[in-house]
């Protein structure tokens, strides 16, 4: 019923017939290509008349084929010849689509630019929180309390059983690694010490910070950046609601006021693994244990910790909002800025604690 | 064009769709032969969409068959669907352009899937279906966040038209454009529908854009297909549906 695509080189004239369509073109297309070109090659008169349907796709395989002019002599009916005018009119040196690439010292300056833009919305994002707080100083009816109890259930709560299960384990690894180790030595009893001052000055906040920059900070960026892709901030913003109160504050406000707890938290657990794996590896009694840790751990370590928490949580929040308004309206933009949310957020958090290990290094080591 | 008995392009037989419980429709029957452009009618919430989420397979009815060129989409025959899928082009109501794609790519995209054509081809081609939607070359360079909302649908239809399709779905193609952008969209498109020989089927409330296009006119009320035929019957018809929405301007538009 419906002949393919098919040409016939007759002496010094070309005849196509049968549909010339994409669709009944594409199984053949390789053979008709070659066969094109060849008859291209042999005659420059060309028939059409037997051709029942062509499309712009064939129309611009024959225009290329006759090398962007029209042949010496053309039989095909006006409909066609319309259909061909069109391939025919396109200009013969169509821009570049493509952007030229960059040359690499632009990419390095365009790099730098943006991470100057960036601190300087994460600075400018700083600067309106402190505006906000004044303003809710003085008008403690306009706290957004619904949605920073909502955030601190989502980010604090929520993460319990997840921040437990991997502070457990690493406690259980870093006890039963360090145990081998101090067995050698003879010095079991330094356990206490190991994971003490390891686990509460260190490991603690820095896994929950890590954990909470990949749960909680990537979810707040997607949110904010779904909710401007949705025109959802702009609707709040027309409602006279400022979008820096009732969106980014509470997640601030509530990741900074969860985190010290969930580093509490995890330190607890973590420590509790330690102990079980001391206890199962250098018969270490878990009354030995809780009674030497205040000895080998002065307090100050749980302060370090704790402010530690304060601080990470912040900035993860603070560089997950930052981010988050940056969404622009497309899924690649949403999909680099949460990228580049958690891998800012966990690099800064790094960055924090040596900051930290610096400024702190006269306090919280026991003397022996 | 040969006048040869062809298979009807839509076949929809004995349909019946529920959500939740809710009927949309129940026992609906369609019947579209080539050439035709038929404008779909009826009540927000009388399933139009749905409907033409059946005829493209992305939801399947729950009762009754769906035949595109005589294939049906229940076929379990994979390359028989994705054959029957590259005769068709859809214009989503919000364009659907890909929004990580510049406005050349978006078009270029279902060129480049059939994995055949080589890069001065689709060039070609993505430049020839711009020309033919009214937009420049320069235009392609765009991502679609950057285009207006009448040449996200432009774009939108120079990706339906990509693979050349026998069938082309549109869904309210002219909701959202002011009436002069509107009535060159409805122009464009009888050019285009005259030129390509196409099979149109198109959602829509705006009655220029129908008595401006249609050849055909369905009407959905009451869960099936009330009154199906040439645009002048129909609209002239004493269905109570019909007399309702064309209200007094209907004799004006004819």
């Amino acid at each position: 019923m419906n002949s393919p695509p098919s040409l016939i080189i007759r002496a010094t004239k070309v005849q196509l017939s049968g549909i010339w369509t994409l669709a009944a073109m594409l199984p053949l297309l390789p053979a008709l290509q070659q066969q094109l070109s060849d008859a291209a090659s042999l005659a420059d008169a060309w028939d059409l008349t037997a051709v029942e349907r062509i499309d712009s796709a064939a129309a611009v395989l024959l225009w290329r084929c006759w090398g962007e002019r029209w042949p010496d002599s053309l039989l095909l009916s006006p409909l066609q010849r319309q259909v061909l005018a069109r391939a025919a009119a396109l200009p013969h040196d169509l821009p570049p689509v493509e952007p030229e690439k960059p040359h690499p010292v632009a990419v390095l300056g365009g790099q730098l630019l943006k991470a100057s833009e960036n601190f300087h919305g994460l600075v400018t994002l700083f600067g309106r929180l402190l505006l906000d707080l004044q303003h809710l100083l003085r008008h403690p009816a306009d706290a957004p309390w619904k949605e920073f109890a909502a955030n601190i259930y989502k980010a604090g709560v929520l993460a319990l059983p997840v921040t437990a299960l991997v502070g457990f384990l690493i406690g259980v690894a870093i006890s039963y690694l360090s145990a081998l180790q101090l067995k050698n030595l003879g010095a079991d009893l330094f356990i206490v010490n190991i994971l003490g001052i390891g686990i509460i000055r260190e490991l603690g906040p820095v896994l929950v910070a890590v954990l909470v920059a990949g749960r909680s900070g990537s979810a707040m960026t997607a949110q904010i950046g779904v909710m401007r892709v949705t025109e959802e901030i702009d609707a709040l913003a027309t409602m006279g609601i400022p979008r820096s109160v009732r969106v980014v504050l509470p997640k601030i406000a509530a990741l900074t006021v969860v985190m010290p707890l969930l580093v509490f938290w995890t330190s607890a657990v973590a420590l509790f693994g330690g102990m079980l794996a001391a206890w199962l590896q250098l018969d270490l009694s878990l009354a030995y244990f809780i009674d030497n840790l205040p000895r080998a751990v002065p307090v100050a370590n749980l302060w370090i910790g704790l402010a530690k928490g304060v601080c990470f949580g912040f900035i993860i929040a603070l560089v997950a909002c930052h981010f988050g308004l940056r969404v622009k309206p497309n899924s690649e933009s949403l999909a680099s800025s949460t990228t580049r949310a958690v891998v800012t957020a966990i690099t800064a958090v790094i960055l924090i604690d040596a900051l930290f290990a610096i400024f702190t290094r006269q306090v919280g080591i026991p003397r022996l | 064009m040969s006048e040869r008995r062809q298979p009807p392009v839509i076949e929809l037989c004995g349909v019946y769709t529920r959500f939740a419980g809710r009927s949309i429709h129940r026992d609906l029957n369609l019947r579209i032969e080539p050439g035709q452009i038929v404008g779909l009618l009826g009540e927000s919430g009388s399933g139009k969409t749905t409907l033409l989420r059946e005829i493209l397979g992305l939801h399947r009815p729950d009762e009754g068959s769906v035949r595109l060129f005589g294939v049906d989409l229940a076929d379990p025959d994979s390359g028989k669907q994705r054959a029957v899928r590259r005769r068709l082009g859809m214009l989503f109501q919000h364009g659907a352009l890909f929004s990580a794609l510049t406005a050349f790519e978006n078009i270029a995209f279902p060129l480049r899937e059939l994995k055949c054509l080589d890069e001065d081809w689709i060039r070609r081609l993505v430049h020839l279906k711009l020309a033919m939607v009214g937009l420049e070359p320069l235009h392609g360079r765009l991502m679609p966040a950057e285009l207006s909302g009448g040449m996200v649908k432009r774009v939108a239809l120079a990706r339906a038209l990509a693979l050349e399709p026998e069938l082309l779905l549109l869904d309210e193609p002219t909701a959202g454009l002011d009436p002069d952008r509107s009535q060159n969209f409805v122009e464009l498109i009888a050019a285009l529908q005259k030129e390509l020989g196409l099979t149109v089927l198109m959602v829509t409330h705006d009655l220029n854009t129908l008595a401006g296009l249609a050849s055909h006119v369905a009407v959905l009320a009451d869960h099936q297909v009330a009154a199906f035929g040439r645009q002048a019957q129909v609209m002239t018809s004493d269905h109570p549906f019909v007399t309702g929405f064309f209200g007094g301007d209907r004799r004006k538009l004819l």
